[in-house]
C-alpha cells in the first residue's frame, strides 16, 4: 500500500501520528515524517490516519 | 430510489445487510457515516438526504484560510472514500419530519422515504441574537456561502468589524480578520475573558494579551443591547451604554441543534438528539446519531450526556455508530458489538501565529488549571484536574507545545473514568 501526503497542505497537527504510529511520526521539530511504503496489514491504521488529519492531506494509493 | 415510499424490510435476524439506511444531514457527520456503514459491512442501500447544495466540505477553515483568501472554496471538498461510491446523495433537500414508529422520514419536495435505518447528522446552526436594530450586514459563519458573503464585506477599505462573541469562532474570525487588513477589529463579550468557558482563566488571560498585541481590541464584561443603522448595521449598542461604530458584525454566540425534524416521537430533544453510550436513539435499535447533534455519555468520564462540537467527532461517533445500526439491523448483539463509547476528545484552533491544542474535556476541571510545561507567555502546557485527576490538556503556542501536550495525551487515555 502506497502512502502519500501532501506537504504543501500538512500543518503538523499530528494526529495521524496518534492513528498510525508505524506509519507517521513528528521529528524533534515538530514536523511530519512518513512511511511511503506500508505493510497492508496497517491499511486501517492508515485509513483512520487519513479520516482524522483536519487537512486531508493523506491518500491511500493501491 | 426516486420512488415515493421506497425500501424494503431489513433483514433482521438473518444477519443479512438487505433494504435502506437514509442518513440525515450531508456534511462530515454524514459523509463518514455513509462509509462507516460499507465498513462495518452494510451491503443494502444507503441515502444521504443534505439540505445544502454542496457535497460535503470541511468547515474548520472557514473562519481561518477561506476567511483570509488563502483556501479556494474548492479545497475544502472531502474525497469520499471508493467504498461509499454507490451511496445516494440528495443534495438541496431537507428532512422536515420523522416517524419513527413507521420508520419513514418526510422530505421539503413531497416525498417520503421508508428506512430500515436511519443516521441522524443533521448538526448545528448558528444561534442568532435576538435585539432590536437592522439585519443587513450581521453574519453567522457556519456553511460555504457565509465565509464567501462574509469576506466579501471585508475586504473594502477601512472597514469596522465587531465580532459579538469570544469563543473559538469569534476569535478566529478576530484574528482572520486583522491578518486580512480590517482596520478595526473588535470582539464583544459579557464574560471578562476569551475562551474562558471551556479554557478557563489563567489561559483566557494569555490569549487576551495575545489577541491584544496583534491588533484584535476587546469589550469584555458587557453584553449587546442592540443594533444601530437604518436598513443596514452601523453601530453595536451595548450593555453598559456605550456605541461601537461598526459596517460589519459577526455573530458567533453558540449554537442550536437541527432537531426539529425529530419532534413528535418522544425524543430527548432538550440540546441535540440523546443518545445511550452506543450512540443509538430512543433505545431503539434502528436509530443512531452522529456528529455534532448526538448528545452522548463518554464512559472515559462522568456518565453525563453531553454534545461535543468537535471536528473529531464526526469521524468517531460514525466509526461507532455504524458498527451498533449495522448489528442493531443484522440481528447481531449490539451491545456486544461495539462495546461502550468512550472517546478522547481533541479539538484544534488557529489564531494569528499561534494554535491551541486541545485533548481530554478540560472544561471539567477549570477549578484547578496549573502549567505542567512552559510558561504562559510562550508555548506553554496547561493541565485541567477534577478531585486530583488530569481531565484536559491544552498545549498554546508552536509544535514545540502541541509535541509537549502529545505526552500527556498518554496519561490521559490511561486515566480510569470519572466516578458519576
Ligand atoms: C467556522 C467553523 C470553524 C470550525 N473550526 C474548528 C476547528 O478549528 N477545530 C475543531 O475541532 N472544530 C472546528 N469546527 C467544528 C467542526 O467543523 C464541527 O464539529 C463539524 O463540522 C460537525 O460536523 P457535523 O456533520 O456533525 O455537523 P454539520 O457540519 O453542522 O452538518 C450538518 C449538516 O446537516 C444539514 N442539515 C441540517 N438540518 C437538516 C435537515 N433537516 N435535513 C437535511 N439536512 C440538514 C446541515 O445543513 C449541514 O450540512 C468548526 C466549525 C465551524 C462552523
Amino acid at each position: 500500500m502506497k502512502v502519500v501526503v501532501d506537504m504543501n497542505k500538512c500543518q503538523d497537527h499530528g494526529q495521524c501520528v496518534f492513528a498510525a504510529p508505524d506509519v507517521f511520526s513528528l521529528d524533534d521539530d515538530g514536523r511530519l515524517a512518513y512511511v511511503s511504503d506500508a505493510d497492508e496489514a496497517l491499511r486501517d491504521e492508515v485509513e483512520e490516519a487519513a479520516d482524522v488529519c483536519p487537512l486531508q492531506a493523506i491518500r491511500i494509493e493501491g | 430510489m426516486t420512488g415515493t415510499t421506497t425500501g424494503k424490510t431489513a433483514g433482521t435476524k438473518t444477519g443479512t445487510a438487505t433494504g435502506t439506511i437514509v442518513v440525515a444531514g450531508g456534511s462530515m457527520g454524514g459523509l463518514r457515516a455513509a462509509e462507516q456503514l460499507r465498513a462495518a459491512g452494510w451491503t443494502g442501500a444507503v441515502t444521504v438526504v443534505g439540505d445544502e447544495p454542496h457535497m460535503p466540505y470541511n468547515r474548520p477553515p472557514l473562519s481561518k484560510d477561506v476567511l483570509a483568501g488563502k483556501a479556494p472554496f474548492a479545497s475544502l471538498a472531502f474525497t469520499p472514500k471508493a467504498a461509499a461510491a454507490d451511496v445516494e446523495w440528495r443534495l438541496g433537500t431537507k428532512v422536515v419530519a420523522a416517524r419513527l414508529g413507521e420508520r419513514t422520514v418526510a422530505l421539503d419536495d413531497g416525498r417520503t422515504l421508508s428506512y430500515d435505518g436511519l443516521v441522524v447528522a443533521t448538526g448545528m446552526r448558528p444561534r442568532r441574537l435576538r435585539c432590536p436594530g437592522p439585519l443587513a450586514g450581521r453574519h453567522t459563519v457556519r456553511t460555504l456561502d457565509d465565509a464567501k458573503g462574509l469576506r466579501d464585506e471585508l475586504t473594502g477599505p477601512g472597514v469596522r468589524l465587531v465580532v459579538v462573541g469570544a469563543g473559538f469562532i469569534g476569535c478566529e474570525v478576530a484574528a482572520t480578520a486583522v491578518r486580512l487588513g480590517v482596520a478595526e477589529v473588535t470582539v464583544v463579550d459579557p464574560l471578562p475573558l476569551p475562551m474562558v468557558g471551556p479554557l478557563g482563566e489563567l489561559l483566557g488571560r494569555a490569549l487576551l494579551k495575545r489577541h491584544e498585541e496583534r491588533g484584535v481590541r476587546f469589550a469584555l464584561g458587557t453584553g449587546v443591547a442592540g443594533f444601530r443603522g437604518d436598513g443596514r448595521v452601523t453601530g453595536v449598542v451595548l450593555a453598559d451604554g456605550r456605541v461601537l461604530p461598526a459596517d460589519v458584525v459577526v455573530e458567533s454566540v453558540g449554537s442550536v441543534a437541527n432537531v426539529e425534524w425529530l419532534d413528535g416521537n418522544g425524543l430527548d430533544l432538550v440540546d441535540g438528539v440523546l443518545t445511550d453510550d452506543r450512540l443509538r436513539v430512543g433505545g431503539r435499535p434502528d436509530v443512531v446519531a452522529v456528529g455534532d447533534v448526538a448528545r452522548f455519555p463518554n464512559a472515559r468520564y462522568d456518565g453525563v450526556p453531553r454534545r461535543v462540537e468537535h471536528w473529531s467527532i464526526p469521524t468517531d461517533t460514525a466509526r461507532h455508530a455504524a458498527k451498533a445500526l449495522v448489528a442493531g439491523l443484522t440481528g447481531a448483539d449490539a451491545d456486544a458489538a461495539p462495546g461502550p463509547f468512550a472517546p478522547l476528545p481533541t479539538f484544534w484552533s488557529d489564531q494569528h501565529d499561534f494554535r491551541l491544542q486541545s485533548f481530554g474535556v478540560p472544561g471539567l476541571g477549570t477549578d484547578d488549571v496549573r502549567v505542567l510545561d512552559g510558561d504562559p507567555e510562550g508555548d506553554v502546557v496547561t493541565g485541567y484536574h477534577t478531585g486530583g485527576r488530569l481531565v484536559g490538556v491544552v498545549a498554546l503556542g508552536g509544535p514545540a507545545a502541541a509535541t509537549a501536550a502529545a505526552r500527556y495525551r498518554a496519561q490521559l487515555l490511561k486515566s480510569p473514568a470519572l466516578t458519576p
